[in-house]
């Protein structure tokens, strides 16, 4: 099916997600879509598949008719299939159950025996192998994306969108899902393959899309060349300043041999020496690990092995008020959801942080040292503010005046994602100065750009695997941002050491 | 204890278990779609009285059952209008239906306080009911009891394979799923507490003019009843059947405690009328030990092996309510 | 207009205007005046000094109640096994006078014993609320509701157990203890105006803690956002517990006061469904202790005044549950109502 989308915009209040997204792809091609967090892949293809609706103006013409989406279950009758992120299936329910869940004809009492039929007969044909009767929570990420895709096509999809469908599935599952894929469009499907990874669309893609801040940037046909790709996605590099190198003093966090595991995802053997002083940046894309790493240095999750010494002290296995009390703290991204109180004043925060031993509140005290804070931090908003009556800068730098003192170690989860220029130079400028009496620094952030010229040494995850520290003065974005996509491991990249 | 006392006794579990049963069904429907409606022991009450108050004014016992059916769809609609249209919480709304509800059954109800009025009559069913047995246990109840054997298969078939029913489990587990596979949420969502509103309604008159025919006012015995089938649908893990098994296994429990109660005089009677409830406790807790936090920490603390062996364990455990219990549900 | 204390204090008026239209609907189609049913239920409760004294005999347990469960909802907990608390709080009491009963130690001791277990009692109930929200990840509504109703049982097994009344036991419940282990009273009226001051100090220093303490603090931050609260630094486990902990022992003191002040005695329905009352009581004050005196008032006031119903006009004395019930929940739903023009504005 020939797809063109002509002129499309997407506003979300104040944000413009689509700045007038003018693309065509023609049938049978395996379209990619490149661009960073937030560039607006997700609302694209969110107006493609029905999810969401484009402003007006815009137009979606599929053959040739102009058509309107008006929800995923329409976009599926016009032959626009969706394959999100993370799997929209019902983990504890029978897979054939999940597969025939949303058909629109069949009668009351399904037809389980025709149904089975059918769907074996598609899972044979992609050389998928399912047993109807199982339940979805057993299978992998990669193999509950196959089931997805036989669903979409038995519900007559003609243009099949994946949005970051290689995060999470193994190795061989991608070389079948690369194929599959191949096979699909040579029988004149489109698909519409939305990543980060280079590497997986330099090997499948046969026309290239990068969308950044919005807009779409640039086109590029085989043969890719990663360099320009890269440029693209992230642009010109505009500095913000000289970089600063720290004057590193003793080891303040060491981790020697630490193993992490969740339900998703297994991390082993890391090994990392932090000094006094010193950035750690995080690089990856979202989910990779780098939010289990830095949730593992705070003592939030407990590693399944290995050894966490904060400046000599032995603090395996030790519970997150043992590691702030010994001057650990931890930002997350979600500022109002796990980082601030929705509800309590500014002043309330302020106090609550100190760590208050008395029994009464000295209102004095904390609204004198919330007028101090909210001065020396530079935050809009009285003593008496809610906090979710912040702006996000200001609730950010509300979160950086809740640091304690003194502090050995600040981990970070994106500090200055979604905020203005001005915010970051602050916010890091509040930073470097911790640094400057001690303090070690670990970050993460989707901003290689700021992972560059904040960090000292930097450590890339991918799926799982955490590279050797990489010294950041050395290092340009393009080789940051292949090293994301996965290009350029050591075939067993596994541990690493500082 | 002789057989016939034994057959009398059991096919009296049956029949004490239908309401209960109409109940936690009714509750069942709700809480799979997302919705929990906390106002139960209010409606029971409620529809109870409404159900015998209008069978008596209009002397036709299926209008009584009818209105019943009414006030507790009435009753979820409201639960239904507070949590989905104007997102309070649903446990506040619930439990304030609760209280309410029960003392208007009690205020309006007052006028028919042991008043005689009609009742179902049991229902033998030819040539089955003279079964040996069988026929004395399953086959000479009243209707209620017939129509409680098949709601629950009803039910069952519903959720567990018809398309509407499949669709249903999707929008409690996980609703943007069900939504792009052309589910419109929070219809479905209103429909199904409506209408599992409707059946905890039937279980009032289901006492009031079938199990324990009459309206007492407060000591009809009826209050508490509403929270035990809330109990037993978390214990019916969400699943028609096994709920039903919940509620057939509380009215066996009971009736054991009237029974054992000549029998161990060393124990008190409410000893055993309450032994139904530590049980339940500790069943809850066995199902919900796994979302516990040091649980985590203390699995991250064994090797490898005991790691797995205990994860699976505790998987195995849990009743996994439908994911999406209680969350309100926005496409944007 | 629909923002801050004004556009509130509207919609709460609104609500209260549709509640009382609602019952009044009610009680027309009851066959009965709606003026004079009011009537009824003012002079009932606050006509005479001795009708008064009854409104606030209902008063005190009301208003311990909905001081602990401010307590528990602060920490974001629907403590419903409050019920059972009370329940626990008056068996203990009970126990301790049936300990001392033939004792020569001086009775105001021997009450402050009493009342002191029943706090205990209230508070030991709780912390298994607690533990198996905490430890047992139980959600508290389920792991009360069990509660509740073992203890339920509990005082009937007493009643017709172990502490059976010389003869025969009955619902009535155990015998009564001597007159000396009664709180004092005023003469003539059945308040004591020891059970009054117990209450009152509970809730101003609940209105204290809440307002003025860092534990406070720490219980508020808990309740609104249990995540950022671990973040920063407080140890939530423990302050939900703490928090069960003291909505438990208030609890406990107001089924103790039940004992000594009231019913000297234990009966099946010590805890009079006081326990779920205050639930609402905390609702429709929206959680603010300052409010919680008034309302407690009128609600005890609600109680009282309908006990003549049945007598004066043969009406049944639910009607203040009725009343109170489409009161919380009419302000709920406006409350939902105004939230929704607010965002739409």
């Amino acid at each position: 099916m020939n797809v063109a989308l002509k002129n499309i915009h997407k506003h979300f209040g104040k944000v413009h997600a689509n700045k007038g997204i003018n693309l065509t792809i023609p049938s049978g091609t395996i379209q990619g879509i490149l661009g960073e967090n937030g560039a607006g892949k997700s609302t694209l293809m969110k107006i493609l598949s029905g999810f969401i609706q484009a402003d007006s103006g815009s137009e979606i013409i599929l053959d040739g008719k102009p058509v309107v989406i008006h929800s995923p279950a329409d976009a599926i009758h016009h032959g626009v299939g969706m394959l999100h992120q993370d799997p929209l299936d019902f983990p504890p329910m029978r897979i054939l159950d999940n597969f025939l869940i949303g058909r629109s004809s069949g009668g009351l009492f399904p037809n389980r025996k025709e149904v089975a039929q059918d769907f074996n007969r598609l899972a044979q044909e992609f050389d998928f192998s399912f047993d109807p009767d199982n339940y979805v929570d057993t299978l992998t990420v990669g193999e509950r994306q196959q089931l997805e895709i036989i669903r979409l096509l038995w519900l007559g999809a003609r243009i099949l969108i994946l949005d970051e469908p290689t995060t999470g599935i193994s190795a061989s599952q991608k070389i079948k899902l690369f194929a599959t894929l191949k096979t699909l469009a040579e029988k004149g499907m489109t698909i519409i393959f939305v990543s980060h990874k280079l590497e997986d669309v330099e090997s499948l893609c046969n026309q290239v899309a990068v969308l950044r801040a919005g807009e779409l940037v640039g086109e590029m046909k085989p043969p890719l060349d990663t360099s320009t790709l890269v440029e693209m996605m992230f642009g010109k590099v505009v500095t913000l300043g000289e970089r600063q190198p720290a004057k590193t003093g003793d080891t303040m966090l060491d981790l020697q041999n630490v193993s992490l595991e969740d339900a998703r995802m297994k991390i082993k053997n890391i090994n990392l020496n932090v000094h006094a002083g010193e950035v750690i940046g995080l690089a990856g894309m979202e989910g990779s690990g780098q939010g289990m790493f830095i949730r593992a240095c705070a003592g939030l999750t407990r590693p399944v092995g290995g050894r966490v010494q904060l400046k000599g002290h032995d603090l395996t296995g030790k519970s997150y008020h043992v590691y702030k009390n010994a001057g650990v703290n931890f930002l997350p991204a979600a500022r109002l959801e796990e980082g601030l109180v929705p509800g309590l004043s500014l002043t309330d925060h302020f106090v609550l942080a100190e760590q208050p031993r008395g029994i009464f509140i000295d209102r004095t005290a904390g609204e004198k040292l919330a007028e101090d804070r909210i001065k020396s931090f530079n935050i809009r908003g009285t003593p008496l503010t809610m906090v979710e009556a912040l702006s996000g800068g200001n609730q950010q730098r509300a979160e950086l005046a809740l640091l304690q003192s003194p502090l050995s170690l600040v981990l970070l989860e994106h500090p200055t994602r979604g905020l203005d220029i001005e915010s970051v130079i602050y916010i890091w400028g509040k930073l470097k100065e911790r640094c400057r009496q001690g303090a070690s620094i670990i970050f993460i952030s989707s901003d290689l750009e700021e992972i560059l010229q904040y960090s000292d040494r930097v450590l890339v995850f991918f799926s799982g695997k955490v590279s050797q520290p990489i010294d950041a003065a050395n290092t340009s974005v393009e080789q940051l941002g292949q090293l994301i996509g996965g290009k350029g491991w050591p075939e067993n990249g596994g541990g690493s050491h500082a | 204890m002789n057989q016939e006392t034994l057959l009398v006794g059991l096919a009296g579990v049956l029949a004490a278990a239908a309401p209960i049963i109409f109940a936690v069904l009714g509750e069942t429907l709700s809480e799979r779609a997302g919705v929990i409606n906390l106002s139960m022991n209010g409606t029971i009450l409620l529809s109870a009285m409404g159900g015998f108050a209008v069978a008596y004014n209009t002397d036709n016992v299926l209008f009584g059952f009818l209105a019943g059916m009414l006030i507790g769809a009435l009753v979820a609609l409201v639960v239904a209008f507070a949590s989905i249209t104007l997102k309070q919480s649903q446990v506040a709304v619930g439990f304030v239906l609760a209280l309410t509800c029960r003392d208007l059954a009690y205020f309006i109800g007052n006028p028919y306080m042991g008043q005689a009025g009609p009742r179902l009559q049991a229902l033998p069913i030819p040539i089955l009911s003279d079964l040996p047995i069988v026929g004395q246990l399953f086959f000479r109840q009243e209707a209620v009891t017939y129509v409680s054997f098949i709601a629950i298969y009803l039910a069952w078939l519903w959720v567990y394979r018809t398309r509407p029913g499949l669709m249903l489990q999707g929008i409690g587990e996980k609703p943007a799923a069900a939504f792009i596979r052309g589910a419109n949420v929070n219809l479905m969502r209103y429909i199904y507490t409506v209408i599992g509103g409707a059946l905890i309604g039937l279980a009032g008159p289901a006492y009031s003019l079938a199990i324990r025919a009459g309206w007492m006012g407060t000591i009809s015995g009826l209050d508490g009843i509403g929270w035990i089938a809330l109990s037993i649908t978390i214990f019916g893990g969400w699943n028609p059947a096994r709920a039903a098994f919940g509620a057939y296994l509380f009215a066996l429990l009971q009736w054991l405690g009237l029974v054992l109660q000549p029998v161990l005089t060393q124990v008190p009677s409410q000893v055993l009328q309450v032994a139904p409830f530590p049980l339940m406790i500790l069943t809850l807790l066995l199902v919900n030990i796994g979302n516990a936090e040091w649980v985590d920490r203390t699995l991250a603390a064994m090797p490898e092996t005991a790691r797995k062996f205990f994860s699976k364990l505790l998987r195995a455990m849990r009743a996994s309510p439908p994911a999406s219990l209680g969350v309100p549900f926005d496409t944007d | 207009m629909l923002k801050g204390r004004l556009g509130g204090f509207i919609f709460q008026f609104l609500a209260f205007v549709l509640a009382l239209g609602f019952v009044s609907v009610i009680l027309i189609s009851a066959g009965a005046s709606p003026m004079e049913a009011y009537k009824n239920m003012l002079t009932g409760s606050v006509g005479s000094m001795r009708k008064f004294a009854e409104v606030l005999v209902s008063f005190v347990p009301l208003l311990l109640v909905t001081a602990g469960l401010l307590i528990t909802f602060s920490a974001g907990l629907w403590n419903i096994g409050v019920e059972g608390q009370i329940v626990l709080g008056a068996i203990i009491s009970v126990w301790v006078f049936r300990l001392f009963v033939d004792s020569t130690l001086p009775p105001a001791l021997i009450i402050t014993l009493a009342i002191l277990g029943g706090m205990i009692g209230g508070a030991l109930w709780a912390s298994l609320a607690g533990a198996l929200k905490t430890f047992g990840g139980v959600n508290e509504i389920f792991g009360g509701l069990g509660l509740n109703f073992v203890s339920t049982a509990l005082t009937l097994y007493l009643i017709f157990g172990p502490w059976k009344r010389e003869g025969v036991a009955s619902m009535s419940g155990t015998a009564p203890f001597p007159d000396h282990f009664s709180l004092p009273q005023v003469p003539e009226l059945r308040i004591s105006l020891w059970a009054l001051g117990i209450a009152l100090v509970g809730i101003v220093i609940v209105y204290f803690i809440l307002q003025g303490t860092y534990f406070g603090l720490k219980l508020k931050a808990v309740g609104k956002n249990f995540r950022a609260a671990y973040l920063l630094g407080i140890p939530t486990w423990r302050y939900s517990m703490y928090s069960f902990l003291i909505c438990g022992a208030l609890a406990g003191v107001a089924g103790a006061v039940q004992v000594a002040g009231v019913y000297h005695r234990l009966i099946p329905s010590i805890s009079s469904g006081y326990g779920y009352l205050g639930l609402m009581v905390a609702m429709l004050i929206n959680y603010q202790a300052i409010w919680a005196i008034p309302v407690a008032l009128f609600f005890a006031a609600l109680n009282i005044g309908s006990i003549q119903l049945p007598i004066v006009m043969k009406l049944d004395s639910s009607l203040a549950g009725v009343l109170q019930g489409v009161l919380v929940l009419f302000v709920l739903l406006m409350e939902g109502i105004r939230q929704k023009f607010l965002k739409k504005a």
